[in-house]
């Protein structure tokens, strides 16, 4: 069953076409690579998927509700959660508190009930705290213990990416989008975060997205590729089958010099 | 361990901050005020005080983290000399050039008077010399006072802080002390303590000083040591509780007057906190909140109330008020909801200005009566006793004030901590994050909009049943700015901060229309306001009691870097890993 489906979408920045009609679907518990060379729009395709900036044309469905016009609060309380490609966190927040932040659309207390401190928002401020943690042990030790109580801003850099996608996870989604995740990570922290993805999905039930560069990644982690340029699908299917596809090597490398002869 | 060069250049500075001082004319008009009987006026204070502050620290030297600085008398004599001098000298070719060209038509301060205030009455060429090295002598002294040894340094330090205070207090201390035989007796009747009170109270601060701060010290770390509420550390807070709530009605009319003022700029610092500290969101225009607190009570209780005149009592009106306020914190939000940064406070200035002109104008005056303002405030009944609060009996209006400031405390305290407070921290990290993290923005800004304005309101609505009228002059511009300074200065973020700014400033200097503790200052108090303000940015930009959030921001290389330090076993660790 798809769990997002996405029909024409259209997005342009001035004159720039950044996505030109561009259809697309992830079924329930896929791990889809989105890759083409930069400039092909997959960062456009997240923002407008996430409701950072609204599309221009055509419809998001996901989940059986059209999405296309919710501001992005809204898009992660119905269960899609991102990640930056470059590392957006709160630096000033602590590790823990920076998660904890990602339960906001889960929970309820108002002014009143935190200015009197009622017993179901203490029970909350448990909850959110217990779940904050719990989902910081998802990346073993490296987030946990002394680390909760440090500032953002004090992370490797490794870790800022880890925390980020914790704190997407904190918000409970159903559709993960990871905006290059292993850019700026050592061979070793690549491949372990590699593992992770599959984890996500295989012991948390996540669907993931994943825009990257790093092709063994690519290679790794997707059950199904899908290559952009200018803003449309150029090349879709197996791993495989897109790496020997012709327009995506024309694509990322240029024609050969003999046909540019014939401009 | 001094340095020629930062000596000559620390002289240079504090010649410049002398002949200031004497070019805006605060030598010569604080020269009327003698602080000690004889021989020393608050101008001598100002000008011979500046060069002995700056001699202390050319005897520190150059700031240096490395090093301790050395104690030396005579080393920092010396140091405080040379520097002494150097300012000095270069006051007295101020003095002199103020002397040989009549400038009084651009800057009417600088006249003989103030050449012959500066030159102690000596005239030019004398009095040149005098101003130099008396000068000279006052940095020598700063100098030798930082050298001492420890035990007498504080002694004395304790003794001349005694003595300055109780002459710069006069009036204070005077109306505490209602006791009218015992005022003549330390106080001269040309104003300023006898010379003799002055060796008397400053012998006597030295004895207690030396006695007392040895045994109080050992009390505090006993309260400390001690179990969380066995008996020690019970009676060190109850001395603390009865030391607080005392005051009010053993201290004079001026010092709760003061205590009043104070406490409702901490209640509109704490608000205003909510807003820009906790949220992150500029607001310049914060008085409009204020006002809407202060005019709905004038209309809801006043019997002088134009138009609409209900004479609700003072506890009936407060929901209302809240109302108000909580739909003007709306009013003001919606429109400013998608602007950020500056474009947010200069939009807020021109909300604040605009609540001020539309109270004053013919439209809005048959309800508020424009420039006539509001009169005849009722105070404040408490239900079930006689007791009115109003202008008139300001002790119990202390109290008040510090319960309501308690209030606005403890609402701050529970939002910081909670899922609330995370999103505004959130928001203020980064909003279009926090938006994609399923914070909705929309909501948290008016939220803390409404915090802040409901806040507010209850300042005003304590003014104006303080004061029993309402007119619009008290609702400048200005207002919002000292709020905001308070809340700087503090420390952005942070309850004892709030405190603490509203203190200095507005219980030291002075708010915008009331006096402070140095009511003389009241000429040059939005200088001071600038000057500390600058001073603060320089050396303490998280303010005087920062909040940790805000601290980490400010000092983020430093963190960042102690941190590496203290990672460096995990990395090396991480590497070996890879290694392997």
């Amino acid at each position: 069953m798809a769990l997002l489906e996405i029909y024409g979408l259209k997005k342009a920045f001035g004159g720039v076409q950044a996505l030109g009609g561009l259809d697309f679907h992830i079924n329930n518990g896929e791990i889809v690579s989105v890759i083409g060379p930069n400039g092909a729009g997959k960062t456009s395709f997240f923002n407008v998927i996430s409701g950072l900036f609204p599309a221009d044309e055509g419809i998001i469905v996901f989940d059986g509700d059209h999405l296309a016009h919710h501001q992005p609060n809204e898009i992660t309380r119905r269960g899609i959660a991102r990640t930056f490609q470059n590392v957006r966190l709160f630096p000033n927040l602590t590790v823990l508190e920076n998660v904890m932040v990602g339960q906001h659309s889960r929970t309820s207390s108002g002014m009143w009930a935190t200015i009197l401190q009622t017993k179901k928002q203490r029970a909350e401020e448990q909850m959110i705290e217990e779940k904050a943690k719990e989902v910081l042990s998802f990346f073993g030790t490296r987030l946990t213990g002394y680390r909760h109580d440090q500032p953002a801003f004090a992370l490797s850099y490794a870790n800022r990416r880890r925390l980020e996608i914790a704190r997407a996870m904190a918000t409970e989604p159903k559709l993960l989008l990871l905006d290059e995740p292993t850019a700026g990570m050592n061979p070793k922290e690549t491949v372990e975060l590699t593992d992770k993805i599959g984890e996500l999905r295989d012991d948390r039930g996540l669907t993931v997205v994943v825009i990257e560069h790093d092709m063994k990644v690519v290679e790794n982690v997707s059950d199904r590729v899908v290559v952009l340029d200018h803003g449309v699908k150029i090349a879709e299917g197996h791993y495989d089958d897109v790496s020997t596809n012709e327009d995506v090597i024309e694509a990322y490398l240029g024609r050969p010099a003999e046909k540019d002869d014939d401009e | 361990m001094s340095d020629p060069r930062y000596t000559r250049r620390l002289g240079l500075i504090t010649g410049v901050a002398m002949a200031f001082t004497g070019a805006i004319g605060m030598i010569e008009s604080f020269d009327e005020r003698t602080l000690i009987d004889p021989f020393l006026t608050m101008g001598m204070l100002v000008l011979l005080g500046t060069p002995w502050a700056a001699g202390i620290l050319a005897a520190r030297g150059r700031p240096s983290p490395l090093e301790e600085p050395t104690r030396d008398s005579q080393e920092g004599a010396r140091s405080g000399l040379t520097m002494g001098l150097v300012a000095g000298a270069l006051t007295s070719v101020f003095v002199l050039i103020v002397d040989t060209f009549d400038m009084t038509q651009f800057l009417p301060n600088l006249r003989p008077a103030m050449v012959e205030v500066m030159t102690f009455g000596f005239g030019v060429p004398i009095g040149l010399l005098v101003l130099t090295v008396a000068a000279g002598f006052a940095g020598a002294l700063g100098g030798a006072f930082f050298g001492m040894p420890d035990a007498p340094r504080k002694g004395l330090g304790t003794a001349l802080g005694w003595v300055i205070g109780f002459s710069l207090l006069e009036v204070v201390v005077a109306d505490i002390l209602e006791l009218r035989e015992l005022v003549r007796l330390i106080y001269s009747p040309q104003g300023g303590l006898q010379w003799w009170a002055a060796i008397v109270i400053g012998a006597l601060a030295w004895w207690l000083s030396g006695r007392f701060t040895g045994r109080a010290k050992r009390f505090v770390e006993m309260a400390k040591a001690a179990d969380r509420w066995s008996g020690v550390r019970g009676s060190v807070y109850a001395f603390v509780v009865i030391a607080l709530l005392l005051p009010a009605f053993v201290l004079g009319g001026i010092v709760n007057e003061l205590l009043i003022n104070v406490s409702l700029f901490i209640l509109m610092g704490l608000g205003l906190n909510i807003v820009v500290g906790l949220a992150g969101l500029l607001d310049l225009g914060y008085v409009a909140f204020f006002a809407v607190g202060a005019y709905g009570m004038a209309v809801l209780t006043s019997p002088l109330s134009p138009t609409v005149n209900p004479e609700m009592r003072w506890w009936v009106a407060l929901p209302v008020v809240i109302g108000m306020a909580a739909f003007a914190g709306i009013m003001v939000g919606t429109p400013v909801i998608r602007m950020r940064g500056d474009y947010l406070a200069i939009v807020t200035l021109g909300f604040g200005e605009m609540v001020r002109i539309l109270l004053l104008s013919d439209w809005l005056t048959p309800l508020f009566g424009g420039a006539q303002g509001i009169r005849r405030i009722p105070g404040v009944t408490i239900p079930f006793t006689t007791i009115t609060i109003g202008g008139v009996d300001p002790e119990f209006l202390v109290y008040f004030m510090m319960a309501f400031v308690a209030l606005a405390a403890y609402i701050t305290h529970r939002s910081m901590n909670s899922r609330i407070g995370r999103a505004w921290a959130a928001m203020r990290e980064d909003e279009d994050v926090a938006e994609a993290t399923g914070v909705g923005t929309v909501q948290a800004k008016l939220l803390a909009f409404v915090t802040g304005a409901i806040v507010a309101s209850f300042a005003g609505a304590l003014f104006s049943a303080k004061v029993g009228a309402v007119f619009t002059n008290s609702f400048d511009v200005v207002v919002s700015l000292i709020i905001l300074v308070v809340v700087i200065v503090g420390g952005m973020g942070s309850i004892p901060g709030i405190v603490a700014g509203s203190f200095v400033l507005i219980g030291v200097l002075g708010g915008p229309k009331t006096p402070g503790l140095l009511q003389e200052f009241g000429e040059y108090k939005l200088l001071a306001y600038g000057a500390i303000l600058v001073f603060m940015m320089l050396k303490r930009p998280e303010g005087l009691i920062p909040s940790v959030r805000r601290s980490r921001e400010l000092h983020q290389d430093e963190l960042t870097q102690d941190d590496w330090l203290d990672k460096a076993g995990d990395f090396g660790d991480e590497a070996t890993e890879v290694a392997t």
